[in-house]
């Protein structure tokens, strides 16, 4: 039992704080559990503090108040050499003056092993990356993609329990931005590496993580799986940073078993899904525009709709419309067989269930 | 590649495509030349032309030849070892005559004389006499000077006599050049520029290293600093460049003499004797400090503008790998520094080389460089083609440590910022 206790904790945040310039907090009081073996993503928009946490972690910056333990021993005096923590930079950082097999050697040298064992691992590493033909290049003689695998094997080369990844795909166009995603996913799956990784694109968290912490204003907002991120977020900032989303503002009403209603202020009025809100406050109603049906159905809420502007995507149709007196309530009507042909300036129903709204902080 | 096969790629019209490109190229490249017209005339003009008329001064020579008409051919005809012929003297006497009515004998006196001193009064004051002289003119001039009857004189007349010659290349690195042809090393006592030329190398080699050793440091700080500190410490940095070289070259002056500030320091700490302190000034060390302390900024700027171009990412990853604060540096950071520490070393040592008010003002005797004996050369004993000639040694040994830096450095890996 003692194991998996210290396997769920293996790199732990106890109340950290950090402050650059004595006035403001950067980070405030983190609190984070990252289990062995889990690929764990602190998402953000910039300046949430997501970055700093990493270098916190990596030794690169210290924290101003509280603990990081990892492996339940605190690191905070550590320094960043002798924390064998593997990580990949955004701009990859190969050393320009050493070949890819020399920048893959350089860990191994650090610590002493000889030439044989040394040469055995880079070449595993670039055959793990499926780059075993470019040990002699340049690292400038790669393209970003290639440079990104060396990179990544790089980090690994020397076994590290722990990889932390610093928006390692930002520098790469969208295609092969998702292809990397995918084979980082299978090597973290393959080899078992605790991964902390650090974007601003959410749909890279979500493609790749087992948990993700959105952080915003040096907090994380939310921490859990993706599929729960997206279905139940429980905050208007993370329903709102995390895909499409609807917004509606109100008061609520009341609340009843978990259902509340609220009170638009032009005068609708909505069931919804009470999650963060309190009897008589000001929230937030948020609905995905994939959950919203054209045509009234029973025991849900139903209004009028105009239809302002329509996109025409391929697979489905984005239809902007004017719901409750939101002029940017997205609705997407997928294009299958015999799907409803609107026009612009019709007035339409439109309706969604009261659990797939959810009722939020202001 | 059927297109390779079948000639020259075609334009739209048939004419060959590269014919077309360069026609559309020509107007913007004569738009690119004319803008550089004026700054290339100048150079040419001002730079260029006088280089190669003064490097051929340096082997090149007709001040005596020009003037003794009669001699020039008979001269360079003579054998050396044989005897001076009658004919020879009557012509040296035809020639000095004329010279003193030119008024030019001074000048060929004076080039002879480089050649074998004690000559130069025994011309102006034969070339007195030499208008009253009758034949036989060998006994005439003998009897004018004893001198004339040695073979030493027509020797050193027939060095002056060459006009392409490589006596002053010769004697800028040490050697002497002889009637016959032939190269001799100069007596111990005489051997003054190479060891010049070794003395102005040690002093270049010094600040450049002593550059490199205090410059690298503050360039790594302000490299590492926010922008705002980092911009006032290169304020302070260029602060030198603004003062002019002699007023930073006095106040070394007042700063190192023997009851200047330096000393006082030493003295009021203990670090040396009241009669006895440091001479730190008209002296070597004179010059080595003055020196790395004006070419510092050159240093620093080059290193400066190379080491803010490398991200810290790379610090951190080698640190992230396992490598201790020094083998990051040592490994990764520093080898990334090279191409600045290469462009600010051959831009110091380059400008130290050449380097001769501060020496002047504050080298004294055993600080002097080359440049100050150039500088001699040609306002002091007017000698200018030993000047040239000791210029384009100069300009060789910087060539060659060019053309070495290149083979050991590389040249592209050079950057200036």
């Amino acid at each position: 039992m003692a194991a998996s206790e210290s396997d769920k904790d293996f790199v732990v945040f106890d109340r950290v704080q950090k402050s650059y310039d004595g006035e403001q907090l950067v980070v405030k009081d983190l609190n984070l559990n990252i289990g062995k073996g889990e690929f764990l993503t602190m998402l953000g928009p910039s300046g949430s503090g997501k970055t700093t946490c990493l270098m916190m972690l990596a030794g690169f910056e210290t924290a101003t108040h509280g603990d990081i333990l990892l492996g339940g021993k605190p690191i905070n005096n550590i320094p960043p050499h002798k924390r064998g923590i593997g990580m990949v930079f955004q701009n990859y950082a190969l050393f320009p003056h050493m070949t890819v097999g020399e920048n893959l050697s350089f860990p191994l040298e650090v610590r002493n092993m000889s030439k044989s064992v040394r040469e055995q691992k880079v070449k595993d590493a670039l055959d793990m990356v499926q780059m075993g033909d470019f040990a002699g290049r340049r690292p400038a003689q790669l393209s970003g993609g290639q440079q990104q695998r060396i990179a990544l094997a790089r980090a690994l080369v020397f076994e590290p329990q722990l990889v932390l990844m610093d928006e390692p795909l930002g520098a790469l166009d969208k295609q092969l931005r998702e292809h990397m995603q995918y084979e980082i996913k299978h090597l973290h799956e393959r080899l078992g590496v605790t991964v902390v990784y650090v974007t601003h694109d959410q749909s890279e968290a979500l493609t790749m993580s087992d948990r993700v912490a959105v952080f915003e204003d040096g907090r994380i907002q939310q921490l859990s799986s993706p599929d729960d991120l997206y279905e139940r977020p429980e905050n208007a900032f993370v329903a709102q940073f995390i895909g499409e989303n609807n917004k509606l503002f109100g008061k609520v009403e009341a609340i009843t078993k978990g259902v509340a209603t609220v009170k638009l202020p032009m005068g609708g009025v909505v069931k919804a899904k009470a999650v963060n809100c309190e009897h008589g406050q000001d929230t937030t109603l948020s609905i995905r525009p994939e959950r919203v049906k054209l045509g009234a159905s029973k025991s849900s809420n139903a209004t009028d709709a105009k239809v302002l502007e329509l996109i025409y995507l391929g697979d489905h149709i984005r239809c902007r419309m004017n719901v409750h007196g939101n002029e940017d309530f997205v609705v997407k009507v997928p294009n299958a067989a015999g799907h409803k042909h609107l026009t612009v300036g019709e007035t339409t129903t439109v309706s969604w269930l009261a659990e797939d709204c959810r009722a939020l902080d202001a | 590649m059927s297109d390779v096969a079948n000639g020259p790629v075609l334009a739209a019209d048939g004419t060959p495509l590269k014919k077309r490109l360069s026609q559309a190229l020509f107007r913007s490249k004569l738009r690119a030349f004319g803008l550089v017209i004026p700054l290339l005339l100048l150079i040419l003009m001002a730079f260029v032309a006088p280089t190669i008329v003064f490097l051929k001064r340096g082997v090149y020579n007709d001040e005596f030849a020009k003037v003794m008409v009669n001699s020039q051919p008979l001269l360079a005809a003579w054998d050396v070892t044989s005897e001076p012929s009658d004919e020879m003297y009557a012509a040296l006497v035809a020639d000095l005559v004329q010279a003193r009515e030119d008024k030019t004998i001074g000048r060929v006196a004076t080039r002879v004389n480089r050649e074998l001193s004690g000559t130069r009064s025994m011309f102006t004051s034969t070339a007195r006499k030499a208008a009253k002289m009758e034949p036989p003119f060998k006994d005439a001039l003998i009897d004018a000077n004893k001198k004339w009857a040695t073979t030493e004189v027509w020797e050193a007349m027939k060095i002056a006599n060459k006009t392409w010659t490589p006596a002053y290349l010769a004697n800028a690195v040490d050697l002497k050049y002889n009637a016959d042809g032939s190269f001799e090393r100069k007596s111990e006592e005489r051997r003054i520029h190479l060891k010049l030329f070794v003395r102005t190398m040690e002093i270049s080699v010094i600040v450049t290293l002593m550059g490199i050793l205090l410059g690298y440091p503050v360039a790594f700080l302000m490299s590492s600093l926010q922008a705002r500190t980092a911009n006032l410490l290169l304020i302070l940095v260029l602060l030198p460049f603004w003062t002019s070289l002699l007023v930073r070259t006095t106040a070394w002056i007042a700063l190192l003499q023997g009851e200047g500030v330096m000393n006082d320091l030493f003295v009021l700490f203990g670090l040396a004797e009241d009669q006895n302190r440091f001479s730190l000034i008209y002296n070597k060390t004179g010059s080595l400090i003055a020196m790395t302390h004006i070419l510092l900024p050159f240093m620093i700027l080059p290193l400066y503008s190379v080491m803010k171009t490398i991200p810290p990412s790379y610090v951190r990853a080698a640190k992230s790998m396992g490598a201790s604060n020094w083998t990051a540096f040592w490994r990764v950071y520093f080898p990334q520094t090279i191409p600045g520490i290469g462009a600010g070393g051959i831009l110091v040592f380059i400008l130290a080389i050449s380097f001769y008010i501060t020496p002047a003002l504050v080298g004294g005797e055993s600080g002097t460089m080359i440049s100050n004996f150039i500088d001699f050369h040609m306002r002091s004993s007017l000698n200018w083609s030993l000047a040239a000639a000791m210029g384009a040694v100069l300009l060789v040994i910087v060539l060659f440590l060019y053309w070495l830096y290149d083979r050991i450095v590389g040249i592209d890996n050079m950057k200036l910022g």
